[in-house]
């Protein structure tokens, strides 16, 4: 089977998310990865080693609209014949996918957190990630976008052939006035790591005591959502049910209480370090390892600990 | 400016998931609903502080069936003028946004807003279907917009940042933190959507693209490992040997 993957290769590196969906499609069939812009040949050839076996790129157009990413993916389609196609549901994904599953008359499963099963259906995370469901397809074609750090990229095989080829991508009818990148930020929803401060931390004065953690641990910041209510960060920190949701490896959270709003964007994270003056937090239920202690003196330890742990490693 | 803001129902934050039926039905017995939060905090205020500014009128859309109408007529109470519900328990995305953009098509309208998600599927799907469907441009995760004349210029989410867009009407707008200022209906507002138009409209037969067959709760988490305060060292090794995440 023929599986067609859209990655976005305009950043400075590929990220680890267009690897995950790349080993993922492996699973499901023949991979052919389709980009846009202006990467490099050998940075897109290296797709290979994670499964696909071609790699379309368009010079016509850069940048993410996602009217021409979905025109480009379309004709795509049809070039290779294929009926399944997947997206990272990330920012990305999550304009483009939808978009596409119209104009392909193709069902959109979105969430996913896995390979389908043998029956044909696909698990997908629902309700926040407070349950799983697992949906089945009526239509011939389909599109799966895939949670990020839903699967562990595998480097399986060697540099992929890279073929230009005209998505008939067309015109944008959105300008694009300014972008903001925070430089050296590590972005949120990628992050494998995230250190994360809540109202307890009392003001915007003391957050030196999470970015301290987070840059000894290499980690990306995020907050509850007082603290970017109040603004003592900006909204894009802000994790749970109305902010983003994220699935890291280590989220420590530090003067949280885990009100079930904020466990909704963090309750796929695999591993959850709690830190609460407050043995009664509901945080500490959905913790794997809890230090009820003050914050204040509890995470420059942690920051001293882990380098220590860094050194000696 | 003529203003549509697309509405869906949603469990309440707090409600607890079970499932029914050998596992195949969202157990709704008890669960209490309310307007998505996204869609009523952020796309229908912000239509209302755009009909404020400019004029025009703000218009509700839901898919749902009769049970939905007390959570119509609190979006209502909160300001927009009339409301329409499309008749039809839908199962898909697909189905909400081909219904919704084959009622839109008759309206007309400058510009569509809606939620970035709702708050059980989370599937962020029916904006982008609808504007496929419309073949309007779609700009997702707003996080502010300002409307000149016929151009928006907005600020949307974009991973790791943010990124200022301008576009000419009409548009598809689904609409996240920032947008807009949540308001409460007060009594007034309360007393005024008992009389607002709530039309209904029969659904057009939009296909269902995709089904849940089945529903599964995780495995519940294993007891917290509780640390000394003191003992620092000790986590670090924990999540080195142990949970293996650095």
């Amino acid at each position: 089977m023929s599986v067609l993957v859209y990655i976005n290769s305009n950043g400075e590196k590929i990220a680890k998310s267009a690897f995950e969906v790349v080993t993922y499609a492996k699973k499901i069939g023949e991979v052919t990865v389709v980009t846009n812009g202006k990467a490099d040949e050998s940075k897109l050839a290296q797709l290979g080693k994670y499964g696909a076996s071609k790699v379309l790129v368009d010079r016509s157009f850069d940048g993410i609209d996602e009217q021409q990413i979905v025109r480009m993916m379309a004709t795509a389609a049809e070039k290779v014949g294929a009926n399944t196609i997947v997206f990272s549901d990330d920012l990305i994904g999550k304009a483009v996918a939808p978009r596409l599953s119209v104009k392909m008359n193709a069902g959109l499963v979105s969430g996913v957190n896995g390979i389908p099963n043998a029956d044909g259906t696909i698990p997908v995370n629902v309700f926040s990630g407070k349950a799983f469901g697992f949906v089945k397809v009526n239509t011939d074609k389909k599109i799966i976008s895939l949670l990020p750090n839903s699967i562990q990229p595998e480097e399986t095989g060697s540099d992929a052939a890279v073929e230009e080829f005209d998505g008939n991508a067309g015109e944008t009818r959105v300008k694009v006035k300014e972008t903001k990148l925070p430089e050296g930020d590590i972005p949120l929803p990628e992050a494998e790591l995230v250190v994360s401060g809540g109202r307890g931390l009392k003001g915007p004065e003391n957050w030196n005591l999470i970015l301290d953690l987070a840059k000894e641990l290499g980690a990306a910041t995020a907050c509850s959502r007082p603290v970017s209510d109040s603004d003592w960060r900006p909204h894009h920190e802000h994790v749970g049910q109305t902010g983003i949701a994220i699935r890291p490896n280590l989220y420590i959270a530090a003067g949280i209480s885990g009100a079930i709003q904020h466990l909704a964007g963090v309750n796929g994270s695999k591993t959850i370090v709690v830190i609460n003056t407050d043995p009664e937090a509901p945080f500490f239920k959905a913790a794997d390892y809890g230090v009820v202690g003050d914050a204040f003196e509890v995470l420059p330890r942690l920051t001293e600990a882990v380098k220590k742990f860094k050194a000696s490693n | 400016m003529k203003i549509l803001v697309c509405i869906s129902k949603a469990p309440d934050t707090t409600t607890k998931i079970s499932f029914t039926d050998g596992d195949t039905k969202f157990d709704e017995s008890g669960v209490k609903y309310i307007v998505n939060p996204y869609d009523e905090w952020y796309a229908l205020v912000k239509g209302l502080e755009l009909k404020e500014a400019h004029g025009g009128t703000v218009t509700i859309v839901t898919v749902g069936t009769a049970e939905d109408e007390a959570t119509i007529r609190k979006a209502l109470a909160i300001g927009a003028d009339d409301a329409t519900r499309i008749d039809l328990k839908a199962e898909d995305a697909g189905q909400v946004a081909a219904e919704i953009a084959n009622f839109a098509k008759e309206g007309a309208y400058d510009l569509i807003l809606l939620g970035k998600e709702t708050i059980d599927y989370n599937g962020s799907k029916v904006g982008g279907m609808l504007a496929e469907h419309l073949d309007m441009p779609f700009i997702s995760l707003a996080e502010s917009m300002v409307v000149n004349g016929t151009t928006a210029t907005l600020d949307k989410e974009i991973i790791g940042g943010i990124q200022t867009v301008e576009a000419d009407l009409p548009l598809v707008v689904s609409c996240a933190k920032g947008m807009a200022e949540q308001r409460i209906p007060n009594m007034r507002g309360i007393m005024a959507a008992r009389t607002k138009p709530l039309n209904i409209v029969p659904a057009s037969g939009a296909a269902q693209q995709t089904s849940f067959e089945k529903y599964a709760l995780p495995a519940p988490k294993s007891a917290v490992k509780l640390i000394d305060p003191n003992n620092m060292d000790e986590l670090v090794q924990l999540l080195h040997n142990e949970a293996k995440v650095i």
